[in-house]
């Protein structure tokens, strides 16, 4: 800006000055709790105050979450891939399993979701492993969301708990945190256990259940069940695109 | 030095005498939805604590605009929009803490406390006499649910703190204690009816203590001690 404009313009701002006081101190008369006393019964005020409170509370949030919608997609992104990396082994990929994905129909299979993002692990191109989230539905208290590594040949490299309502001090034994209970589907697959083996130990099958819940080890064995077959209808295109 | 004794009878009042859930039997909800470890009562007082404390300051500070016929809404909107942003902001800043009291922030909602607060003591008081209120109730409220979640946590489980180092960090690891070696869990604790009925045992236990303290009261000072209800 040129010298001479802003001289043109100081009286202006002078001027504004004088009005912000005078229009401050009108806002502190007006906020005088006396006055306010006045105010409150009528109905204009009191419409205006709601209307003044909930713009002010829409304005708030509206702000904060669109500050912070990145923040917390970061965080979701990195809490997704630290549960990406427990389930597959880091040295058989080599790539961004985030952005490496297929979806496959998997509304046949009971596992919470009529389609299934699979997430892609590649060494040198190849796909090495694969890993999706799936859930039992059927938990004792709600849904049990989980996380499953697959390698090439079928096998499971690692299945995780990452939410559940289960029962806490019983059922809350498949998080890592309480136990390594959900460590014991390492290995397992369709081919090296039966369809009747794959279940808990009352009912015949090879995994533990714990004291005082049954239902919850059940439930997730069976979830896991599924989750392998899903993988084994969608093996070849998964594997060799 | 009336000042101090204000301040003193504030949190008295808060701690032990009107204690939200010994006395008002408020806050049942998230207060059963929570202890069943003492870890949780904890993780569930402090997030509880801030927020009360937050709710009662900026309700007083902005009782001389809220009209008392549309108070209720004012409340519940400024309680709604605090906790959204303890929410929010703790999700974004605070992530690690999040995934452990995250499932305990938006419960906050549901705890009547707070509207009792504003409408019983923030919208008559000033700001820091309420944010003092807050604070107190608040720790009456921790103290409750650490005492409730604790007792549930030994006749579930035999266990006490446990995973208190997932809430507070390693260094809060020597907290968690095994009271009882090899028990074979009592399972009614961990569930809900376990709550209602340790709240009942607690709850006797608060009503003997004062009836003692009463009577203590009624043989040194008899002229004050008529019960007023």
């Amino acid at each position: 800006m040129s010298s001479k404009t802003k001289m043109k313009l100081d009286p202006t701002i002078d001027q504004i000055k004088v009005q912000v006081s005078q229009y401050w101190d009108w806002l502190k008369r007006w906020l005088n709790p006396d006055n306010l006393a006045l105010l409150r019964p009528t109905l204009k005020f009191q419409t205006g105050v709601l209307a003044a409170f909930a713009l002010l509370a829409s304005f708030l949030l509206g702000v904060t979450n669109c500050s912070t919608e990145d923040t917390i997609q970061q965080r979701l992104d990195e809490d997704l891939k630290s549960s990406l990396e427990e389930v597959v082994p880091s040295e058989l990929y080599d790539n961004d399993m985030l952005e490496d994905t297929v979806t496959i129909a998997s509304a046949e299979f009971n596992i919470a979701a009529a389609e299934t993002l699979v997430y892609l692990a590649k060494k040198s191109g190849q796909t090495t492993a694969v890993c999706f989230k799936f859930s039992a539905p059927d938990g004792y208290s709600g849904a049990i969301n989980l996380i499953i590594g697959i390698d090439r040949e079928g096998n499971v490299l690692g299945v995780r708990v990452l939410s559940h309502k289960e029962t806490p001090g019983l059922g809350d034994k498949i998080e890592t945190a309480k136990s390594d209970w959900v460590t014991s589907f390492q290995g397992k697959s369709l081919d090296n256990l039966t369809a009747a083996q794959w279940a808990v130990k009352k009912d015949g099958g090879v995994f533990d259940q714990f004291t005082g819940a049954t239902i919850t080890p059940r439930k997730t064995v069976q979830a896991t069940y599924r989750a392998l077959q899903l993988f084994k209808a969608h093996q070849a295109e998964l594997i060799d695109p | 030095m009336a000042l101090s004794e204000t301040y003193r009878k504030i949190a008295i009042n808060g701690i032990w005498e009107n204690n939200i859930v010994f006395s008002q039997n408020l806050a049942l909800c998230p207060l059963l939805a929570v202890t069943g470890t003492a870890t949780n009562g904890l993780g569930m007082g402090l997030a509880t604590l801030v927020v009360i404390t937050a709710s009662n300051g900026l309700i007083s500070w902005t009782r001389h605009l809220i009209p008392n016929e549309i108070r209720i809404p004012i409340f519940v909107l400024l309680i709604a929009v605090l906790v959204t942003l303890v929410d929010i902001l703790m999700n974004a800043w605070a992530h690690e803490m999040y995934k452990v009291l995250g499932l305990f922030i938006a419960l906050i909602v549901t705890n009547c406390a707070l509207l009792g607060r504003a409408e019983a003591f923030a919208s008559k008081q000033p700001v820091k006499e309420a944010l003092w209120d807050g604070f107190m109730i608040g720790l009456g409220f921790t103290m409750v649910l650490v005492v409730l979640g604790a007792a549930r946590e030994i006749t579930a489980a035999g266990t006490l703190f446990a995973n208190a180092s997932l809430l507070l960090g390693e260094s809060f690891k020597f907290l968690e204690i095994t009271v009882i070696p090899e028990y074979k869990g009592f399972l009614l604790m961990a569930l809900p009816p376990g709550g209602f009925i340790m709240l009942g045992f607690l709850i006797v236990g608060k009503r003997l203590i004062d009836q003692k303290l009463a009577q203590r009261k009624t043989v040194t000072i008899p002229a004050e001690a008529i019960p007023e209800s």
